[in-house]
Parts: C-alpha cells; structure tokens; sequence
C-alpha cells in the first residue's frame, strides 16, 4: 500500500526555530518520497551537524547523522557499499561548502549517485549566527558584530567546475517547486547538488522571506528558470559543443544575484557514474555489502591463488 | 672450513635503481633451496637517487630479524661501499664494480671487484641492443645476485628458475639478456677462484616445511581478503599505501579500493560502508591516523565495527615518513575526544599479522565497534619465509547480526526495533542499512538512536557501551591477548609488542645461554589483558621493556594498568628496527647495569 506524508513522522520531536526553512524542506523531501513511493528500507538520508544535520531523526528511513562536513564521505561509503539504496545527503552551507568544502569538491570527480540537498542560509545557525562560506563580502546579518570581512563561494559554479552532473537551486518556502526539484535529483543518476535559499529567521535579517519574495518591477525577485525559457539539460553528452555551450551557459546564469535571482535546473547531463566505472574495472557490478565470504563460521573465499603467487617454490636439481 | 647456509647478505643502491628487486631475487632464490630468509628494506622518502639498502639474511633455521653484521656486501656504487664497509666482518666478501676507485684492507676482506660495464657491453653487443647501453645498466642487480651466488658456489641454475618467475608477461622478452649477463657475471666469478678464497657457501637442503616469501602488507591484505574485507579506503601515505595498492591490484577477489581525497573522508567512507554490513577497513600511517580521530569517536558512540589498520612511522608530524617507530601506541589507544570502547590490537610480525587482519573483523562485528589495528613499517615492508597460511584456522564470527526475519520477530513482539536497545552485556542486536529504519547521530542518542540529552539516558547509554570492554576481557582467548615464549620459570622477562618479537625470539637462545629469560609479547593493548599478564610479571626478578619509542610507552602502560613498574627499558628511536645483536646486547646491559634507559642506535 502506498504511504503518505504521515507514515513518514517519526515520533522526534522538532526543534527548529518557529518559521525556518528547514520545514519546508522537510516537506518537500518528504512529498518528493511520497511521491516517488521508493521502498523506504532502501532509503538512507545521511546529514551533515547543524541544524539541518537533524532532518534525518524526522522521517521514518534510516538517518545516519554524521560529523560535520563529512556526510557527503559517509554516503559516498553507503552507496558504492550497497549500490541498491537510494541516498539522499543533506547539510548546511556552513557544513558542505566551508568544512566539508574537500569532500564536496572531489565527489565532483567521482559522479557516485547521490543526491545532496544543500540547507542554504548563510549563516551558522546552531552557533549563533556566525558568517557561512555564502554569505556576501561586507554584510552584516543581525547576528554578526562587524561586516562580514570574507567573501563568498558560488556554490553552483564549483559544482559545475567539480563535475556535479545534476545542478539546480530551489527554494525553502516554494515547496512545490522545491519537491520537483528533489524528484528529479533523486531520479538523476549520478552527482546531484540541490542549493536550497533558506531563510533563518533568527539570525539572518537580510536574505528573509520578504526579500526572496520582494517584488521587483511586477515580478518576484525569485524566478523559476523552466519558466523562461532555460534549458539546462544536455540532450546528447557525446557532442562536446553542446556540452561547452551549457556548461557557459549555466556559469553566466549562476552569476546572476540580486534584483533576479533564478531557482531551477541549471545544468543536467548523463554519464557513467562511478558505479559504472566500477563495473568496468571490476569486470562486475559490485554490491560488496551482499558478497557472500562465509558459510557458517567457515571464510569461503579462496586464496589459494595468492598464496601461490607467494609461495617458495622449492627446487632440488636432479 | 666453510660457513654453510648461514650469512648476511647486503646490497645497497641508489633509490630507483633496482635495489629492492636484487633482494628479491636473491632471497627468493636462497628460499628455493629450501633456507629461510628474512629481508629488511630501508629507503628515503624520495624517487630517485637517494641511498638506500636491503639487508637480506639467510639460515637453515627459522629467522625473524636483520642483522648488524654483513657477510657479503653487494653494491656497483661507491656510497654504499663508504656507508656499509665498517660493518663487513673479518673475512666477509666485498662485491663491487671493478671501475670504482677503491681503497680498503686487502688481508681483512675478500675484495671481488666485477666488470659490470664489460659484461653489460657484451650481453648488448650479443642480442644487438648496443644504442640501449645506459638503460641495460638496470642490469647491474642481476649480475650483483649473479656474482654473489657464484661466490656462494650454488648452481646457477637456481637463479636461473628465480628470474623465469620474475620476468614474465610483458617482461619476458628481457628473460634472456638478463640470463645471459647473469651467466656472465657467474663465470667471471668462478673463471677468477673467489668463490675459492670465500668462507661462504649455499648448499640446498631437505625442507620440508610449506613456506611463503612475503611482506607484512602483502600478508596483512590477503588475511583482509580472507577475512571477508569487502570495502577499502586509502589516501596515498608510506608505508601504509602498499596493501591498498595490493588489494588494488587484484580486482577478481571484489574488494572495492577507494582513493579518497584525504584520510578523513577515508575514515568516514569506510564507517559509512560498514553501516550497509560490509566489512569495511582503511589503511593508513601517523599523519592520516591523527586525522582520523575525530571519526573515530563517532564509530564509537554509534557502535560501528570497521578495522583501522595503522602502520606505525617515524613521528611526530611528517618524522620520519619511510623509517620505523613504535611511537603510537599511546595515540591509538586515545585517539577522539571523551571515552569510548574500541579495541587496540598489535601483529608482532608477519605472519601474525594475515591471522590478525581477518579476527580484527570479528572483533569488530562482535563487539560493534573501532579496531585499530596497530602494526609498523619494520612489519609493513619487510620480507620474510613464513609458514604458509591456513584459511582453515580462520573463523568468521559476525556477532549479533540480525536476519531480516529476526527483525520482523523484534519489531512484532516489541513493536519497533531499538538499534541501542539497553542489553545486559552491552551489545545490542544490529541491523544494517537496507533492512529497516534505524537512527546513528554523533550527539548522545536514546536506544532508537535519536539525539537525546537527557541526563539518565546519558549516564545508562554511556554505561551500556563502556560494559563491553569487560566482556572483551572476559570472551578473547589468551593468544589474542598475549604469547609467552621461553622457558616460564625464567628469572628474567622481556616484554614487548609489534616488531620487536623478530630480533627478541632470535636472540632469546643466546641470552639463555647466560641469564634464565622468556619474553612476553602483548597483542591485545586496548582494553588492556592487566589480569592475565600480572601473574607473569610477578614471577620474575626482573623486567625489562623494549619498544622503539622514546619513553616506553608500553612500559607506561603496564605501569598504569597493573602498578608495576618496569624500570629497565630498551628504546630505540632512530628510525631503524632492532637488530638481533643490539637486543642481545642491551638485555644484557639491562641485566648487568645500573641504568634505567639503554638507549639503542645501530642502523645507517
């Protein structure tokens, strides 16, 4: 029977300050579940610490609740060790673009597929406030004593530079648009990275719901890119042009900020995987946590071969 | 009268130019005639041109150590002569290339200068590979192993059999020029008699005993592979790299090797693989396991089993980064912020460390939880004849591993599964990823595994894990906490761990032909066998540590665990391992002295 958005609570209680992002996230993630009705014994949501690290003790799959930083290596280790789990990562700006910037930058060069939801809001939430990695040279959020002394990362465009196959941003209070954009980086195969415009109603005072939502000459600051007409994705990843072509295109379109501000798909392009990569070196498809190595208490692989690659091979001339 | 069957051989060499394969071949070819061999390789950290050098020792008895001493002296360069020629012994054989300008007492050693140019030239001239002169130079080593067997008066023939298994695939088309340099080398030996003026000789003999010639890292992946080590993470890092690259290389047993990008996300990998059920491990050296710590507090308070494999180097910082320490015995027992059950268990060489790697996977999965397992690079890169590994003797145990059936019983009589569930002995059922919901936080957690900072929780879910280190004390059998060796009513105890068994067992005769001794050698360091060991350290009338650290850390240890103090410690901490004549000497020293710290050097 199919499940809905309640069989998915579980009985932990939020914590999450009154009117944050995160809960819509949280929706969002789990109509994208429901949505998608994957068996959820095969789900795993890995986070990062923060306080988007605490989304996975919301929902009823396993939630491996990591180190700081370091969700998007657990996963990696999750997913190429049972391939048939679908692996979802979430964590902060703080979390995946400042500690964990190394990890999300080579997982760029692996193409494992996972997708990483991104909790956005340019600031340190559990810690009171302090400046994330995309928070802008100069501001100064109520938390913060003195203008922001360092500048910020464009998440996107390092993601295009790394490798990232699946590259969109959506945002906290447009849960419908955000849940599309969850489905279809679940259902990308491969690297997905999801930043998600988050505000923190407690410490961020400059990037609120009202300025995401501000109007500016008769439209939202907050557009959607499917809606103008950009197309992301590429259609044929053998044809290098077309490839050169997106891959600009979706730098210069990362760029824009300020009055305009586009979420959706920027760029989307299938390749093997490093699941496929391994197949290939392998000779195989590898499920290492379904290997069988034992029967009853007896190690069943046989090593009979490498013991002879080692063994004195003795000689008496005759 | 002829020394049979028993020398110390040594080559030396530029880094690059093949030193590590001479050895190979030449202790390969002295295990073909049934001796045994033990080998020690010593390198800079650098590619090319730095000196480095590789003691291969030969008997006709089992032999775990290297040796101060050198018999024959192999080398076509004149470093290595300037560096090794004061440890020659009266009468020990000196090869080297006839062209070096080289002064040395003539009545002391038998100086057997070699024409390796000539017969390089001539082996190029006869398979018409003249215009590749300076790249057959690499064929020096083989006329070095040549013109030393020749010396040793042991058919070429043998040799010969050697390099058919080493130039094979696409090296098979060199078989030939290097048989021929070789033969040339031989005759040139036995054309001038120095094998007659030599006290040397090899001599075949009757062994029945089924041997491997292997390394501690090629030992310690193929008890990985056998112990059912499905996952593996690495970054790159000396000497740690070599038994990734092993299991890299062999693909068809599906150990799944992952470079990462550094050693935290190899740590983290690997805990996060282990979450699925696979039996998951990362192998690494000092730098890489203190970046490790933080994951590994996290395995801990998640009770995840994954195996940490950790070859001990110079320290602190990059140290020495290609030398031998046992400097991180204290780090690797405390490594991670708070308190935390993990078990700390060390292979004293390398046949200990095959059987070692596949248990540290039970201990993990049955007591769910780290294991760090603590071997050095005296371990990692030396070779020796070992007996041939039994799969036979090793047992999986995966601990209490749930079925998917068992999970459905608990979840219908309990109405959910509790992954932390409060248990008398501490160890709760498991499942893994793939089976059902369950909940892993880095934050204090309640028993379905949803942080949880209330206080009762805290101090009972603290308690249930810290319970299983009494339980580990109690189930593991001795050998895996400690072998003793000698006689048990010695007056006199060595107590050791790692390494340091090698050139103890091999000097314990000749120590007992003077003072009544046994040695203890310590596997299992955390949590620490106190009980078992304390009767043992009571009978003696003295104790004497020996560790290659500065202040004893074993020592400290003891001292800790049990209250005794043991104040004759031999330490060591130049970056080269313990000679067998050194442990005789400074146990001696011990015993004689008043002198609390007898502080080993030997080593170039």
């Amino acid at each position: 029977m199919a499940y809905k958005i309640g069989d998915l609570k579980t009985e932990y209680q939020s914590d999450w300050c009154p009117g944050c992002g995160d809960f819509g996230i949280l929706n969002a993630l789990m109509s994208a579940l429901v949505d998608l009705q994957l068996d959820l014994k095969k789900v795993v949501i890995v986070s990062g610490i923060g306080c988007s690290g605490k989304t996975p003790h919301f929902i009823n799959t396993a939630g491996i609740h990591t180190l700081h930083g370091r969700d998007i290596p657990f996963a990696t280790g999750i997913k190429l060790s049972n391939p048939e789990l679908t692996v979802i990562v979430v964590g902060g700006d703080g979390n995946t673009y400042g500690i964990g910037a190394g990890h999300f930058l080579n997982a760029g060069r692996r193409n494992v597929d996972l997708t990483c939801l991104v909790f956005n809001n340019g600031v340190y939430g559990l810690t009171k406030g302090q400046a994330s990695p995309t928070l802008k040279l100069g501001m100064k959020t109520k938390s913060l004593p003195l203008p922001n002394i360092n500048d910020s990362i464009n998440p996107l465009i390092v993601a295009i530079a790394c490798g990232y196959t699946f590259i969109a941003r959506s945002y906290a209070y447009d849960v419908k648009h955000l849940k599309e954009i969850i489905k279809k980086a679940i259902m990308h195969r491969g690297l997905s990275l999801v930043d998600i415009l988050q505000p923190c109603p407690s410490y961020n005072d400059i990037h609120t719901k009202e300025y995401f939502e501000e109007v500016i000459n008769n439209s939202k600051r907050i557009y959607k890119l499917e809606e103008s007409g950009y197309d992301g994705e590429v259609k044929d990843p053998s044809d290098q042009q077309e490839i050169q072509q997106k891959l600009i295109q979706a730098i210069l379109k990362a760029q824009e900020w300020g009055e305009k501000i586009p979420i959706g798909v920027f760029y989307k392009i299938n390749l093997p995987t490093y699941e496929d990569r391994i197949t290939q070196r392998y000779n195989k498809s590898l499920n290492p946590a379904k290997d069988i190595f034992f029967d009853g208490s007896k190690p069943t692989t046989d090593i009979s071969q490498l013991l002879q690659e080692i063994e004195v091979k003795k000689y008496t001339r005759g | 009268m002829k020394k049979i069957n028993n020398l110390n051989w040594l080559i030396g060499g530029p880094q690059g130019s093949g030193v590590d394969s001479s050895a190979i071949t030449f202790a390969r070819t002295c295990s073909s005639i049934g001796l045994y061999v033990y080998g020690k390789r010593e390198y800079h950290s650098n590619i090319k041109g730095a000196h480095s050098y590789y003691p291969v020792c030969i008997s006709d008895t089992p032999i775990r150590s290297h040796s101060d001493n050198i018999d024959i002296l192999a080398t076509f360069e004149k470093e290595t002569l300037l560096l090794h020629k004061d440890n020659v012994v009266p009468n020990g054989v000196i090869i080297y290339d006839k062209e070096i300008n080289f002064e040395i007492d003539n009545n002391k050693f038998l100086l057997v200068p070699v024409p390796f140019n000539q017969i390089i030239k001539e082996a190029a001239i006869k398979y018409q590979r003249e215009k590749d002169f300076s790249k057959l130079q690499i064929m020096r080593n083989v006329i070095t192993v040549a013109a030393s067997l020749a010396i040793l008066n042991l058919d070429l023939e043998y040799l010969k059999r050697t390099l058919e298994t080493i130039f094979v695939g696409r090296r098979a088309k060199l078989l030939d020029i290097n048989l021929f340099a070789a033969q040339l080398a031989y005759e040139y030996i036995k054309n001038n008699e120095y094998d007659k003026k030599s006290i040397y000789e090899l001599k075949p003999i009757d062994n029945k005993q089924e041997l491997v010639l292997t390394s501690g890292t090629t030992a310690t992946a193929i008890g990985k592979i056998a112990g059912g080590c499905r996952f593996q993470t690495y970054y790159p890092i000396t000497p740690a790299s070599d038994e990734s690259e092993y299991l890299e290389a062999h693909p068809e047993y599906g150990v799944l090797v992952v470079q990462t990008e550094d050693e935290i996300a190899a740590v983290c990998m690997a805990i996060g693989a282990a979450l699925t059920g696979v039996r998951s491990a990362t192998s690494t050296s000092g730098p890489g396991f203190s970046l490790m710590a933080e994951a590994q507090g996290w395995a801990g308070i998640n009770e995840v089993p994954v195996v940490i494999f950790n070859y001990q180097r110079g320290g602190p910082s990059t140290g020495l980064p290609t030398r031998h320490e046992q400097g991180d015995l204290e780090f690797s027992m405390h490594a991670g912020h708070s308190e935390f059950p993990r078990i700390v268990i060390s292979p004293g060489d390398i046949e200990e460390s095959f059987y070692l790697a596949a248990e540290s996977f039970n201990l993990a999965e049955k007591y769910q939880l780290p294991v760090v397992f603590l071997s050095d690079k005296s371990i990692a890169n030396s070779i020796q004849t070992v007996p041939k590994f039994d799969i036979s003797k090793i047992k999986i145990d995966r601990g209490k591993l749930l079925s998917d059936q068992e999970l459905e019983q608990i979840i219908q009589k309990e109405g959910k599964y509790k992954r932390f569930k409060f248990v008398e002995d501490g160890i709760s059922p498991r499942i893994v990823l793939g089976q059902g919901a369950f909940w892993n936080t880095g934050d204090e957690h309640d028993e379905l595994g949803h942080i949880c900072e209330e206080s009762n929780n805290r101090t009972q879910m603290f308690d249930k894990r810290m319970r299983k280190i009494n339980k580990i004390l109690e189930e593991l059998p001795d050998n895996l906490k400690y072998k003793l060796y000698g006689p048990e009513d010695a007056e006199y105890t060595i107590v050791g761990w790692g390494s340091v068994k090698g050139p103890v067992l091999d000097s314990l005769q000749e120590i007992n032909k003077y003072y009544k001794t046994n040695f203890l050698q310590i596997i299992l360091l955390k949590p620490f066998p106190a009980k078992e060991i304390l009767p043992i350290l009571k009978k003696a009338k003295m104790l004497i540590s020996i560790e290659s650290n500065y202040s004893g850390q074993l020592a400290n240890l003891i001292r800790k665990e049990t209250g005794i103090l043991i104040n004759k410690r031999i330490l060591k901490w130049n970056g080269r391992a313990f000679s067998r004549e050194e442990v005789f000497k400074s146990v001696i020293d011990a015993i004689n002295l008043d002198q609390e710290r007898i502080v080993c050097i030997a080593g170039i």
